[in-house]
């Protein structure tokens, strides 16, 4: 797929708790989540960020709660994508599992500015700055990985194969 | 080649013979848990598999911990979704009143056996590593494809072993081991890996600190923390379990990513400071700025011999006026014992809160939130900014003896700077 958004840039360690604080955990509504994205980290941050921006984060991405609220609230504000240096495991399966696009590349990260445009490419997996028109290779997805992401999610990759082994179970019965 | 402990027990549930870091597997899950915040997503996700019930009732558990006893109708909600679903369903489900914290509760039921794979959607379910299960956290999506399917899938993890050597000093506990470790691995040093801790030291460590060490386990990133099964686990299981179960051993020539040695001799109590838990100090060494507010808890924290551990510093003493201190026994069954023993008079005499079981305070739930620029010190596992309220507030993490001490002083401090003050009796 491809993307082109305007980047918000944050450093290293993104917690779950700046991404959504757990005050705001009584609902698994993403837009209702929305309303507080970021906002431990920026207090504008919900009003400012706009459909098909793109946050850039560094090291270990996502790190701390399981809370899937946190990649909720992150596409529920209209978020297109995330890249990083790296992301925690716990918020790298959430993402994949709900259908938030993730893209690792350090490179990029490191050139990249609040206010960049990057053009994004998720199935050849490259990552082009238009402020600066340099090009960088990002990381493939594992082929399981990229299976759940084909499928749509999680979810809708289990109920095809529970779909498939009733139909299996009811062509031997 | 030699496998780790970890990998045994994931190969185990590949239904092969070995498994090999870096590849993904899929494994049969031994228990599936999840709480009153992760839960009802979990529930939505799994019914639109259009399947009817649960892989398997005597497999899943829901304890409602983190915002319960209700604390508003939004929470009262989210807890009745999962009570709904699990008596609909007939899991395992443990209520209030008769349960407490999960990683407090799942153990104390002989629910975390050696050998298992347990998945929760809480990121400390890393905890049971401490009985030697493969044991990781995984969010609402995962758990109710785990519960539909039985099965979820993993990425191998590298192992990094940790080797504790030297003479352990009497005033540290698991707190102070796993705290220094993070402070010097960082909070990414583990990503991806297994940490298993090893050596001597680890030999003779009494179950509530490994269970300690293994829960701090994803602040450093870790898939899990998991411990070898002796004789110490072996003690704490024969009161709960029926003894049916298979442990798993590193092989000798097992393939390691990194060996970490830590000597712990000469190590001191140590504290977190804001805003990270790599951010480990003497807590001799961080000053006497006033505190508000002190935890004493939690499912890192909140067990018989924490609760002992700070009521030893607290009897007699009286906590600062300025500070607040909040004491919540990790289960009912943890707050009986305490009773019994008197610990609850102790910390009610020194002018402490001795509540029920409760995650509340940990993630700034309810019950002990902390106003713009208040700062507390407390025995739970995270320090993130705003993690315990406003996002100007501090949380200084450490173990019960430093956090009992700092009560009484009003400051962070160690028991060694209560006795030099005369007790308040």
């Amino acid at each position: 797929m491809q993307f082109r958004g305007r980047v918000w840039k944050f450093g290293d360690d993104i917690d779950t708790d700046v991404i959504i604080p757990a005050r705001h955990l009584l609902t698994f509504d993403a837009k209702e989540l929305a309303e507080h994205v970021m906002e431990d980290i920026d207090p504008e941050f919900p009003q400012k960020v706009q459909e098909g921006d793109i946050i850039v984060g560094g090291k270990n991405f996502g790190c701390g709660s399981s809370r899937e609220h946190a990649p909720l609230a992150i596409r529920g504000a209209g978020v297109s994508l995330v890249m990083a240096e790296s992301y925690a495991r716990i918020f790298y399966r959430n993402s994949i599992n709900i259908g938030l696009p993730l893209v690792e590349c350090p490179e990029a990260v490191a050139d990249a500015e609040t206010g960049d445009i990057l053009e994004v490419d998720t199935t050849e997996g490259f990552v082009v700055n238009t402020r600066t028109g340099q090009t960088y290779t990002a990381k493939p997805h594992a082929p399981y990985v990229q299976e759940i992401v084909n499928a749509g999610g999680l979810i809708e990759a289990v109920t095809e194969r529970v779909r498939q082994r009733e139909a299996e179970s009811g062509a031997t019965s | 080649m030699g496998l780790t402990m970890a990998q045994k027990i994931l190969a185990k549930g590949a239904g092969r013979e070995s498994v090999t870091p870096g590849e993904i597997v899929e494994v049969a899950v031994d228990l599936v848990m999840t709480n009153d915040v992760t839960a009802p997503l979990s529930i939505a996700e799994f019914k639109k598999t259009g399947l009817k019930s649960v892989f398997d009732p005597k497999k899943v558990v829901f304890v409602p911990d983190h915002f319960v006893p209700a604390k508003d109708i939004k929470a009262a909600g989210m807890a009745k979704i999962m009570r709904e679903f699990a008596h609909e369903q007939g899991t395992l489900y443990f209520e209030i009143g008769r349960a407490g914290i999960e990683h407090v509760v799942l153990p104390e039921n002989g629910l975390t056996r050696p050998g298992d794979i347990i998945i929760g959607a809480d990121s400390h379910t890393c905890t049971y590593g401490a009985f030697n299960a493969f044991s990781t956290g995984m969010g609402s999506t995962d758990i109710a494809a785990a519960m539909a399917l039985g099965t979820t899938w993993v990425r191998v993890p590298d192992t990094i072993k940790f080797v504790y050597t030297g003479t352990l000093p009497p005033d540290i506990g698991g707190k102070d081991l796993i705290l220094h470790t993070i402070g010097k691995i960082g909070v990414d040093g583990a990503l991806n890996s297994v940490m298993e801790f090893t050596g001597p030291v680890i030999d003779a460590l009494p179950m509530d600190d490994r269970i300690a060490m293994c829960n701090m386990a994803i602040e450093a990133g870790g898939d899990t923390g998991i411990f070898p099964f002796d004789d110490i686990t072996k003690g704490f299981l024969d009161q709960v379990t029926d003894g049916n179960y298979t442990p798993f051993a590193s092989d000798p020539d097992a393939t390691y990513s990194r060996i970490v040695e830590i000597d712990v001799t000469n190590l001191k109590p140590v504290v977190a400071l804001p805003h990270l838990p790599s951010n480990v100090h003497d807590a001799d060494s961080v000053g006497t700025d006033p505190i508000d507010q002190v935890v004493i808890g939690s499912c890192t924290n909140g067990r018989l011999s924490d609760l002992r551990a700070a009521a030893e510093v607290m009897r007699g003493h009286q906590v600062h006026p300025m500070v607040r201190c909040i004491v919540i026994p990790g289960s009912q069954k943890v707050a009986r014992e305490a009773a019994k023993e008197g610990l609850d008079e102790i910390f009610m005499d020194a002018g402490a809160v001795f509540s029920t079981s409760t995650c509340g305070p940990c993630l700034g739930g309810y019950m002990g939130v902390l106003a713009k620029g208040e700062r507390c010190v407390s025995t739970t596992n995270r320090n993130f900014r705003g993690r315990m309220g406003h996002r100007e507030s501090d949380v200084i993490l450490t173990g019960p003896r430093v956090a009992a001490a700092s009560a009484i002083l009003g400051h962070v401090g160690t028991p060694a700077m209560v006795e030099s003050k005369a007790p308040v009796a």
